[in-house]
């Protein structure tokens, strides 16, 4: 909650110090100055700082956070309409992440210092050093110009918009529910590639805290206890060993999860892929300072939500954390 | 050679200057066993050469156009291509390495001072004063650092220098976490005790007795992030957030080739291997310094 205020105390500060003056976007620079004065003193800005500040919290309370200059509505029923295409893309990125991120980093832990465990290493490290951006760009040209083995930018192909009625807002589930097959194919061809990509991310912090975590675990006396019972080495290490960690894992995936909605403005850009993160660059270059606080601060409270949420997950799941 | 190499390895060295030596001696063998470590000392040797020579390992000027050989792929005289006003890339790379540098050290000189000391005065005083530094360090820690930084390079316009300020703003409260740990296992041991019991101000304490001794984890925690930051900038760079055109920065290297990705591949490509040679380079010096500092670390 004390984070949430900070979070909105943040955003109001970046709101305050832009050199933008939202007067002047209103009334237009031309207006006489008894016109700008009182359509300063409508939008509450002669007041002092602190009752600004305590009008915008409550502001936010009411969901509440101004209209967009470029699209003219709402922020909030922006934010709403392109959520959903946000949550679907990072949603199969950390389920890719942790399918392939997990057994790379159990392998790398139990054959430690072999070359398989060097390769998941350079493999892991290139995670934190390839710009998002430029993965997706390369990936596009060489998957989709050169390949066609998947589909290009966008949720879907341009003829088949608006022909699934709107759910749920994500298209997966949308086109099932419609039962049309053939457009729930294209939306996974143009899901795809973006979703790997943005799964590369955490999958590379996830097998690196795995196979730290393994490592821990294989040193323990009830592993070495296993293995001179004779038990077979993959139940050793997936029965014995894995089973403790799964529950610290969780706390990785959460975090990694509320990473990908950072790398999100980065691939959602190069994909055209209507979310959140291209909405808040759409806005940064229209100067749509509603727009980009809002959608800022629906990332951020996002981003704290996740985290809390893996936290009291952790204290259930775990009997030693109670 | 030999004396100074005995000097160098000598178990109980007799002045400060000999154990200093000794230490960073012993520090650089280690350092010399870990292979991905060497290689990425080397990578950033090279950044840091190329930077400084440019002019002479550049093969053209960064801003030299040539609007008949545009696009042209890698040849023998334009050994990465060139761009879409004809600009070399090879030589744009090379000029742009002074840019990255610029950047990197910039926000690490910004943002690891004020997170060196927020975070050791935090950690020394405790109480109240603890209370409210680590309550900011918290609020910024909740938020994801590119949207941060987005939305600061929003606020005070697109430019390298707000760049630069926006990425230290979004960097140093981790490293206030780091210096307030290493300062609480240190604030109660017998020698901070005995100077206190000298006399010595709050003020002398934090600066030359604590602060000293957070230096050797931000140091690994500064190289590792050197990654992230060159990756944020480049990022701001493709948005057209950060420096501006015709600086040969990579990042907006990237999002001018971006048109012609799909015919002329070479305008985008080079530069993210540029980017990505230099992220891995400190990422291995990073994970290195790390194996060798901390030893309880080791391997992992």
């Amino acid at each position: 909650m004390v984070t949430f205020l900070g979070l909105i105390a943040i955003t109001f500060f970046i709101g305050r110090v832009v050199p933008i003056d939202p007067v002047l976007a209103v009334v237009g620079d031309r207006a006489p100055p008894e016109v700008y004065a009182k359509a300063k003193q409508e939008m509450g800005l002669d007041d002092s700082l602190p009752v600004q500040f305590f009008n915008y919290v409550i502001d936010i309370f009411h969901g509440e956070l101004g209209t967009s200059v470029s699209t003219l509505r709402p922020v909030v029923d922006d934010l709403i309409r392109v959520f959903p295409a946000t949550l679907e893309l990072s949603t199969l990125g950390i389920i890719i992440g942790v399918l392939v991120g997990v057994p790379m980093g159990v392998i790398a832990a139990s054959k430690q210092g072999s070359w398989l465990d060097q390769i998941i290493r350079v493999v892991s490290l290139l995670g934190y050093s390839v710009p998002a951006f430029w993965l997706g760009l390369v990936g596009l040209s060489l998957f989709y110009a050169q390949l066609s083995w998947v589909a290009g930018p966008g949720r879907i192909d341009i003829y088949l918009d608006g022909i699934i009625p709107t759910v749920t807002g994500l298209m997966l589930v949308d086109t099932l529910i419609a039962g049309d097959w053939d457009i729930f194919k294209n939306a996974i061809s143009h899901l795809i590639l973006p979703a790997s990509v943005l799964g590369f991310y955490s999958l590379a912090y996830i097998a690196r805290m795995t196979r730290s975590f393994m490592l821990d675990q294989l040193n323990q006396e009830f592993v070495i206890t296993a293995r001179v019972k004779g038990l077979p080495e993959y139940i050793v290490i997936w029965r014995h060993a894995f089973k403790p960690i799964a529950v610290q894992l969780i706390t990785v995936i959460g975090l990694s999860y509320a990473g990908l909605l950072e790398g999100s403005v980065m691939i959602e850009t190069i994909f055209s892929w209507p979310g959140i993160g291209n909405y808040l660059t759409t806005a940064l270059f229209n100067a749509d300072m509603n727009a980009v606080l809002g959608a800022t601060l629906v990332i951020g409270a996002v981003f704290i939500g996740i985290n809390k949420l893996t936290d009291i997950l952790y204290r259930i799941l775990d009997p030693r954390a109670r | 050679m030999t004396q100074f190499l005995d000097w160098l390895r000598d178990e109980t060295p007799t002045s400060r200057r000999q154990a200093r030596w000794g230490g960073a001696f012993r520090l650089a063998l280690a350092l010399r066993k870990n292979h991905l470590a060497m290689a990425g000392l080397i990578i950033i040797t090279t950044l840091i050469l190329f930077a400084i020579f440019a002019p002479f390992i550049a093969t053209h000027p960064a801003i030299q156009q040539d609007l008949q050989g545009r696009l042209s792929p890698p040849s023998f005289d334009h050994w990465m291509g060139t761009d879409e006003l004809g600009r070399d890339i090879w030589s744009r790379i090379v000029y742009g390495s002074q840019i990255t540098l610029f950047i990197v050290f910039l926000v690490a000189a910004i943002a690891a001072p004020i997170g060196l000391i927020a975070g050791a005065v935090a950690g020394y005083f405790g109480g109240w004063v603890d209370r409210i530094i680590m309550g900011i360090t918290d609020i910024f820690l909740s938020m994801p650092k590119l949207i941060l930084a987005l939305s600061f390079v929003a606020a005070l316009g697109p430019g390298i220098q707000n760049a630069v300020i926006a990425i230290a703003i979004a960097t140093w409260p981790s490293y206030a976490r780091i210096a307030r740990a290493e300062t609480l296992t240190i604030r109660n041991s017998e020698f901070i005790a005995a100077i206190q019991l000298q006399g010595a101000s709050s003020t002398r304490i934090v600066f030359s007795h604590i602060l000293p001794l957070c230096m050797s984890s931000m140091i690994v925690r500064v190289t590792l992030d050197m990654a992230g930051i060159i990756l944020t900038a480049a990022g701001l760079g493709f948005l057209g957030l950060g420096a501006q055109p015709p600086l040969p920065e990579w990042g907006a290297m990237i999002s001018s080739g971006r048109t012609f990705i799909f015919d002329q591949w070479w305008v985008a490509t080079m530069p993210g291997l540029a980017i990505i040679t230099v992220s891995l380079g400190f990422c291995f010096l990073g994970d290195g310094l790390r194996d060798v500092l901390d030893p309880k670390q080791g391997g992992r």
